[in-house]
C-alpha cells in the first residue's frame, strides 16, 4: 500500500510536524518514508507545505504531480491543490478556515471544523493533531499506537506531560470523520 | 549496521561524517544546508573529538581543510553555492597539491545571490574543475537520504585513494527532506598518516613539502602530466551509474540526484501508459558513465535529458551518444523542481508528436 | 697563494676552537635567493636558529605565504606547507587544530598578511589560534615588483604610486601589528628589526618569547619584522637601512605593543 499525501496551511499551523509525525510512525512500522518540505521564507501568501510518502514498497520520487490526499488548513492549500488529487483520492480540509470549499465530484470530500475544535479544547496548538486524527480515519495507513510511540520519539521527554492532551485531539478528530 | 531511522538529508550527511572517522570540519552557514555545521556542533567533538569550527569565511574554511588534509587527516566542508564558488581557489590548490579531502555543495538557485530553493545549476562548476587550471574534482551526486550517507563514505574512501578532492553535489531539496536511513557504525578516527603529511620532519629523513607552486614550466607540466594520468585511472576505475528498465526501452530518461527520482517516477507513469521508456542515473558525475549512454544510444530512438538547471549534463551526454540518436533536454531553472507529470507530458510532446 | 699554502691554512684554521657561526640543521644547504639588504634572509635564519636551539625541529610545521618568501620551504627545513596568497592564518589554523602537540608558524609580507589576507589574519587571532605569525613589513609588494602595500609610507613611490603614496585617495598605513595586539585572544605581539646586530639579537629573543608562549598554549604571537627592501624602494642595502631607521620606524616604532600577562 503507498499513501501520496501533501500537508498544506500557513506557517505555525504545524503541517510540517503533522507530516513528520506521519514519516515517524511509518519508520516504525518499517515502512519506505519520503518527507518534502518546502522551505524557506515562502513567497506566495506564507504557505507552508510537506509532501509525505509513506509506502510498503521503494518510493522513487519524493516529488509528485498528484496526491491521494491533500490535508489543507487554509485557502490558498485548497485553491492550489484541489487539482491535483488523484481521481478517487481525498481532500480534507479546516472548514473553520475555508470559505471557498473544494467542488470536485471525482473525489472525497471531508469537512473537518478542526481550529473550532481546537478552541474547544482550549489549545489552538493541537490544530494539526485533530486533523492528523482525520487524516489517519480516512487513511489508516499506520496503527493508532504507533502515532502514540512516534509522538514520544519526537516531543522532547520535557514535553511528554502534553501527550495526553494531544492524544485527546487526535481520538476528536477521527470522531469528526466519523459523524 | 545500526538500526533504520528517518532523517533529514543534511543531518544524515553530518551524522555519516563523524560515523566516518572525520577529524575535523571547518565551515560557513549557508541556507540550505546549515543543519550540517549545527548539528556537528552539537554532536561531533563530544563524540570522537573530532574538531568543528565555523570559520570566518568560506574562503578561510577551505583552506583550513587544506592545512588539516596536508597533515594527513580526514576532513571535510559544506557549503552551497555561493560558498562554494568562494572555495573555487582553494579546491584547485588543493587539487594541484593533491590532498584528500571531501567538499558537500548543497545546490541552491543562481546565479548571484539566486534562491535558497533547490537547484543542479552547478554540474558545469563540479564536474569541469571550477578554479583555475587543468584539474577534476570526483564528483557524486546523491539521490536519497541513504546516499548522502553512504557517498560521504565512499567520498572520503575516494578521496584518500586518488589523494584527490571529491564533492557531493546534491541539491537542496536532498538536504532538506527526510527519508528513512541505515548508518554506519561508528569508526575509529586515524592514528597513523600518510607518510607525505606533514606531521614534523620525521628524524632520519627529509622534511615534507606540500605546496602547488612548480615555477619551472618543465617541472609544471609534469605535474599537469601525472594528475592527467590519475583522472585517466580515475575514469577507469570509478564511474558509477544505475541504469533501470533499460532492457527493452526505447526511450530513455536521464538525470542526476533528485532530478533522476523524479525521472524514475515520470517513467513509471509512462510505462503505464505503454511507454517503453528506461532510466540512466549517473551516481558518479565525474568520472562521466559515457560507455552506458554510448551503449544504450545504438539501441534506442531517443533521450529526454531532464535536470534542475538550463541543461548542462545534456553536453555530457550528448558527447557520450555521438550523435547516435536524438538527445533532448528539459529543465526547470531559479529553484523550480519539475514534476513527474511535467516530465512525461514534454516527453510526449518532443518524441511522440 | 701556491696549492699547499691553501690546505694549510684550511686545516689550520677551519678547526673546532676557531669556529665563530655554524649554519643551523634547521636550515637546508639551498642558495638564499633574496637580494642583498633583504630582511627575509635573516628573519629565516633568527627563526631557525630558534627551533635548533630548542630542539623541535620534528615537532614544527611552517606555512609559507605568496610573495618573496614563497620558498621559505626551500630553506626551512622543517616540514612546510605553501598556502595561497593571504591564507596563510587560515592554513595553520587547519594544521594546529588537527595537531595541538605541535609547533605551528606562519611566514607571511605585508601584502599576504595585511591585504589580501586580512580576514585570515584578524579572525586566527580573534580565535587567539595558538601559532607564532611571522609578520615581515617591507611596506611594499616586493614579489611582484614594488607594487603599493597596506603598509606603504605617506608619499612613498611605488609603481602603483608614482607620484607618491596619497591617503587621501589611497588610504593611510596600517598597523596591523597594534590592531591584533588589541584582541583578547592574542599574547604576544612585538615589532622589531634585522638592520642592526643588537636589532638581530633583539628579534631572535622574540622567536624565542613567542615559541615559548606557544608551548604553554598562551594564544596567538605575532612578530613583526620591519624590514627593507632595497631592489623596490632603489636603494643600496646601506641606504634602504637609513631609510629603515628615518621613516620606517618612526611610524613603526620598535617595541611589544602586548606581552602575556604577568611577564
Ligand atoms: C590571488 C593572488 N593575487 C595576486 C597574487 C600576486 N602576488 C604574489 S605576491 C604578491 C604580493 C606580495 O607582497 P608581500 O606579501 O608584501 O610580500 P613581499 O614580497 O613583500 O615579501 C602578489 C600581489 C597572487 N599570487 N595570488
Ligand atoms: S624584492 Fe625586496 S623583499 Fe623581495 S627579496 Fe628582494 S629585497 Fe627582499
Ligand atoms: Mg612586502
Amino acid at each position: 500500500m503507498t499513501q501520496e499525501a501533501i500537508f498544506s496551511g500557513f506557517g505555525g499551523q504545524g503541517v510540517l510536524t503533522m507530516g513528520m509525525l506521519l514519516g515517524y510512525a511509518g519508520i516504525i512500522e518499517d515502512k519506505e518514508v519520503t518527507w518534502m518540505p518546502s522551505y524557506g521564507p515562502e513567497m506566495r501568501g506564507g504557505t507552508a507545505n510537506c509532501i509525505t510518502i509513506i509506502s510498503d514498497t521503494y518510493i522513487s520520487s519524493p516529488i509528485i504531480s498528484t496526491f491521494d490526499t491533500v490535508m489543507a488548513l487554509n485557502q490558498p492549500s485548497v485553491d492550489k491543490f484541489e487539482e491535483k488529487v488523484k481521481k478517487g483520492g481525498n481532500i480534507i480540509y479546516d472548514s473553520t478556515n475555508i470559505l471557498t470549499v473544494p467542488t470536485r465530484k471525482d473525489i472525497n470530500i471531508y469537512a473537518v471544523p478542526g481550529s473550532e475544535t481546537a478552541v474547544r479544547l482550549k489549545n489552538s496548538k493541537v490544530l494539526n493533531m485533530i486533523m492528523l486524527g482525520s487524516f489517519l480515519k480516512v487513511n489508516p495507513i499506520v496503527k493508532i499506537e504507533t502515532i502514540w510511540k512516534a509522538l514520544e520519539q519526537v516531543l522532547p521527554e520535557r514535553y511528554h506531560n502534553l501527550i495526553p492532551l494531544n492524544q485527546e485531539a487526535f481520538n476528536t478528530g477521527m470522531e469528526l470523520i466519523a459523524k | 549496521m545500526g538500526k533504520k531511522k528517518l532523517m533529514k538529508g543534511n543531518e544524515a550527511l553530518a551524522e555519516a561524517m563523524i560515523r566516518a572517522g572525520c577529524d575535523a570540519y571547518f565551515g560557513y552557514p549557508i541556507t540550505p544546508q546549515s543543519e550540517v555545521i549545527e548539528y556537528l556542533s552539537r554532536e561531533a567533538t563530544n563524540r570522537t573529538g573530532m574538531v568543528v569550527l565555523q570559520a570566518e569565511s568560506e574562503v578561510a574554511a577551505i583552506n583550513m581543510i587544506y592545512g588539516s588534509a596536508a597533515c594527513g587527516r580526514r576532513v571535510m566542508t559544506t557549503s552551497s553555492s555561493p560558498g562554494i564558488s568562494l572555495m573555487q581557489e582553494g579546491l584547485s590548490y588543493i587539487a594541484a597539491a593533491e590532498l584528500p579531502c571531501l567538499v558537500a555543495n548543497i545546490n541552491r538557485g543562481g546565479p548571484g545571490l539566486g534562491t535558497i530553493q533547490p537547484s543542479q545549476g552547478d554540474y558545469f562548476q563540479a564536474t569541469k574543475g571550477g578554479g583555475h587550471g587543468d584539474y577534476h574534482l570526483i564528483v557524486l551526486a546523491p539521490s536519497s537520504v541513504q546516499e548522502m550517507v553512504d557517498y560521504t563514505l565512499l567520498g572520503f574512501e575516494l578521496s584518500e585513494k586518488y589523494r584527490c578532492p571529491t564533492m557531493l553535489l546534491a541539491d537542496g531539496a536532498i538536504g532538506q527532506m527526510m527519508e528513512k536511513v541505515e548508518l554506519y557504525d561508528q569508526m575509529p578516527r586515524k592514528t597513523e598518516f600518510p607518510d607525505w603529511a606533514t606531521t614534523g620532519k620525521p628524524k632520519n629523513s627529509d622534511r615534507r613539502i606540500i605546496t602547488s607552486l612548480f615555477i619551472q614550466p618543465e617541472k609544471m607540466e609534469q605535474i599537469n602530466l601525472g594528475l592527467q594520468r590519475k583522472y585517466r585511472e580515475i575514469e577507469k576505475n570509478e564511474v558509477r551509474f544505475q541504469t533501470i528498465n533499460t532492457d527493452d526501452a526505447e526511450y530513455i530518461f536521464t538525470g542526476f540526484g533528485l532530478g533522476a527520482r523524479i525521472c524514475t517516477k515520470a517513467m513509471e507513469s509512462g510505462r503505464a501508459k505503454g511507454y517503453k521508456i528506461g532510466v540512466i542515473r549517473p551516481q558518479t558525475l565525474y568520472p562521466f558513465p559515457v560507455d552506458i549512454y554510448s551503449e544504450l544510444s545504438k539501441k534506442v530512438k531517443g533521450i529526454l535529458d531532464v535536470e534542475m538547471n538550463a541543461g548542462q549534463m545534456v553536453d555530457d551526454v550528448r558527447l557520450a551518444v555521438k550523435g547516435n540518436t536524438r538527445v533532448e533536454f528539459y529543465g526547470r531553472m531559479g529553484g523550480i523542481i519539475p514534476t513527474p507529470d511535467e516530465i512525461l507530458e514534454n516527453f510526449e510532446k518532443i518524441f511522440l508528436k | 697563494m701556491a696549492d699547499e699554502d691553501k690546505d694549510f691554512l684550511f686545516s689550520d684554521i677551519c678547526v673546532e676552537e676557531n669556529l665563530v657561526y655554524r649554519k643551523p640543521g634547521t636550515l637546508t644547504e639551498t642558495e638564499l635567493h633574496y637580494c642583498p639588504g633583504c630582511g627575509h634572509g635573516v628573519a629565516h635564519k633568527l627563526l631557525m636558529e630558534v627551533v635548533d636551539e630548542m630542539g623541535i625541529q620534528n615537532e614544527t610545521i611552517g606555512v609559507a605565504p605568496v610573495g618573496c618568501s614563497v620558498f621559505a620551504y626551500h630553506y626551512l627545513n622543517v616540514d612546510m606547507q605553501e598556502a595561497a596568497h593571504g591564507r596563510a592564518c587560515a592554513v595553520a589554523t587547519g594544521v594546529k587544530r588537527v595537531q595541538p602537540d605541535k609547533y605551528v608558524f606562519t611566514y607571511q609580507g605585508d601584502g599576504d598578511l595585511a591585504a589580501i589576507g586580512t580576514a585570515e589574519t584578524i579572525h586566527a587571532a580573534n580565535r587567539g589560534e595558538n601559532f607564532l605569525i611571522v609578520f615581515i613589513n617591507n611596506g611594499v609588494y616586493g614579489m611582484t615588483s614594488g607594487q603599493m602595500a597596506p603598509t606603504t609610507l605617506p608619499g612613498m613611490i611605488t609603481t602603483t604610486s608614482p607620484f607618491g603614496s596619497d591617503t587621501k585617495t589611497q588610504g593611510h598605513p596600517l598597523k596591523i601589528s597594534n590592531l591584533v595586539a588589541s584582541l583578547p585572544g592574542v599574547a604576544y605581539v612585538t615589532r622589531q628589526s634585522v638592520h642592526k646586530p643588537a636589532n638581530v639579537r633583539k628579534a631572535k629573543k622574540a622567536f624565542q618569547k613567542a615559541f615559548e608562549y606557544q608551548k604553554k598554549g598562551l594564544g596567538t604571537c605575532l612578530v613583526e619584522i620591519v624590514s627593507s627592501c632595497p631592489s623596490n624602494w632603489k636603494l643600496t642595502p646601506l641606504e634602504s637601512n637609513k631609510f629603515l631607521e628615518d621613516k620606517m620606524i618612526p611610524y613603526y616604532p620598535l617595541g611589544d605593543l602586548k606581552v602575556p600577562e604577568g611577564k
